[in-house]
């Protein structure tokens, strides 16, 4: 599917919001966090521009699976290790071992419903993580009201994830075109969440 | 001639002269000359700027033009380049040459005019494109496009030189990341082009030393312009952010560079050409915010 000009605008933006984070957004904090969100803000920023380069035929490689775990889990490892600082170690370890089984599942061939289940585990934690924390935070008044939008954000990012997947999956929910045409504005609508919930939160 | 033929007549020689100059990688090359300028961090003088800018523009224009005149020939047998106006004979030769000469000279004159280390360093970066690499080289080595990445780098040194009234080390480490960066944008379209080039007689890497070993020098090539612009960027001393930002755009350039070569397809090749110029775009821009 051919990527409009509007498209490309919406992507554009988008990568530049997540520049501006790793460059401001994440200045205070302490270095775990920091490089956590890096790595989350920069798989966003260079996903954006190599979207804006080849299309969205990009999206047809395989990697794309492997890498789109990185995003919700380094978010979430971030969330963990900036707010539940005594499940911090303990949510790395998730991080790393989510990443490596569905690298590994999705490299080699796997037999049965492994592959999937994995995905679903690992981008479920995650994404219940970054939905659910920044709201239960923001409603208990341990940060700003406004934090809770990191947390919509991850609803956002979690629609787009599924829509994704099942696509790859050969079980789409909406079409193709249609996932297609709503992903550059799911991903700006999702990443100015995530900027403005941590710039007021 | 009446003065409205005159007029379009005018009209139509400028937009002749214009795709003469390469306007994209003319405009890249001067931003890395005003980056180099702005990384030092003095307090920015208009005319110093103004002068930098122009004097480079007319220096980086008029050896592009010669060498569009010199190699009006290599050019009309290759699909990409056939149009140019000197290879289509839309410019005769002499034109070219002549405009060509003009331009070098009030680029590399208003250099030294500007500051005398300046200008000898642009006068290098012309001395290195004009004679070493498109008159003697071009047509005879593959590693022509190290003296061509020489003379690309010398535009953010002499920038630097400008601002800082010395070659220093961040120059130098500027230099040598461009110098690198080269052969990441011009091997992936040599081997995008490379019938073109074969057509042409040019030597180039991937007709040289085949695919294998095209790919793994982009990827070298990528890792040292990286560890280069990494270091310059950190002795510059820009913030924290930014060094966080220099480093995810140079993880995205290396990952591309590493899945040139690897996956071996067109797609990729060309994702890393246009990324090697976006990166270098941003990392300039990312640079010349230490002057503000």
């Amino acid at each position: 599917m051919k990527m409009t000009a509007l498209d490309r605008v919406l992507l554009l933006v988008t990568s530049l919001l997540a520049a501006y984070q790793i460059v401001v957004g994440i200045d205070k904090l302490s270095a775990a966090p920091i490089i956590a969100y890096t790595i989350a803000f920069g798989v966003l920023l260079v996903a954006g521009l190599l979207l804006i380069i080849l299309g969205f035929d990009a999206l047809d490689a395989p990697i794309v699976v492997i890498v789109s775990t990185i995003i919700p889990l380094t978010l979430s490892l971030g969330l963990a290790w900036q707010h539940l600082a005594s499940f911090g170690t303990s949510y790395l370890v998730f991080a790393i071992v989510g990443f490596l089984a569905v690298s590994i599942t999705r490299s080699i061939p796997v037999p049965g419903k492994l592959p999937i289940i994995v995905l679903i585990l690992v981008h479920g934690i995650a994404g219940m993580t970054i939905f659910l924390l920044p709201i239960l935070l923001a409603l208990q008044g341990k940060t700003q009201p406004a934090f809770a939008l990191v947390g919509v954000g991850g609803a956002l990012i979690g629609i787009g994830g599924l829509l994704l997947s099942f696509l790859k999956a050969g079980k789409p929910i909406l079409s193709r075109e249609t996932i297609f045409k709503a992903l550059p504005g799911l991903l700006l609508l999702m990443t100015i969440c995530f900027v403005a919930g941590f710039k007021f939160g | 001639m009446s003065t409205q033929s005159t007029i379009v007549h005018r009209k139509s020689k400028i937009k002749l002269y214009w795709p003469l100059i390469k306007s994209s990688q003319t405009g890249l090359l001067l931003a890395t000359g005003i980056a180099g300028y702005l990384s030092a961090g003095t307090r920015i003088g208009l005319p110093a700027l103004l002068g930098v800018s122009a004097s480079l523009f007319l220096a980086i224009s008029g050896s592009t033009i010669l060498n569009m005149w010199y190699d009006h020939d290599i050019d009309a047998k290759m699909k990409r380049t056939h149009k140019r106006p000197a290879a289509s004979g839309q410019l005769s030769r002499t034109e070219v040459f002549r405009v060509g000469m003009i331009v070098s000279a009030l680029g590399v004159g208003g250099a030294l005019a500007v500051a005398p280390l300046y200008g000898l360093v642009v006068f290098a970066g012309w001395f290195f494109d004009v004679i070493v690499y498109t008159l003697w080289l071009k047509r005879r080595s593959a590693w022509s496009i190290v003296w061509g990445g020489i003379s690309g780098a010398m535009p953010i040194l002499s920038g630097r030189v400008l601002a800082t009234g010395q070659v220093d080390l961040v120059g130098i480490l500027l230099a040598l990341a461009i110098l690198f960066w080269i052969p990441t944008h011009t091997l992936t379209f040599s081997l995008k082009f490379r019938d073109d080039y074969a057509n042409a007689g040019v030597p180039t890497f991937p007709s040289a030393y085949g695919e294998t070993f095209t790919r793994a020098a982009i990827a070298l090539s990528s890792v040292l312009a990286a560890v280069a612009i990494g270091w310059a960027s950190a002795l510059i001393g820009i913030s924290a952010g930014y060094l966080r930002l220099i480093a995810v755009l140079t993880a995205g350039l290396l990952l591309l560079a590493f899945a040139t070569f690897r996956v071996q397809s067109e797609r990729v090749n060309f994702g890393l050409f246009k990324y090697a110029s976006l990166y270098m775009l941003s990392a300039m821009i990312i640079l010349a915010m230490k002057a503000f």
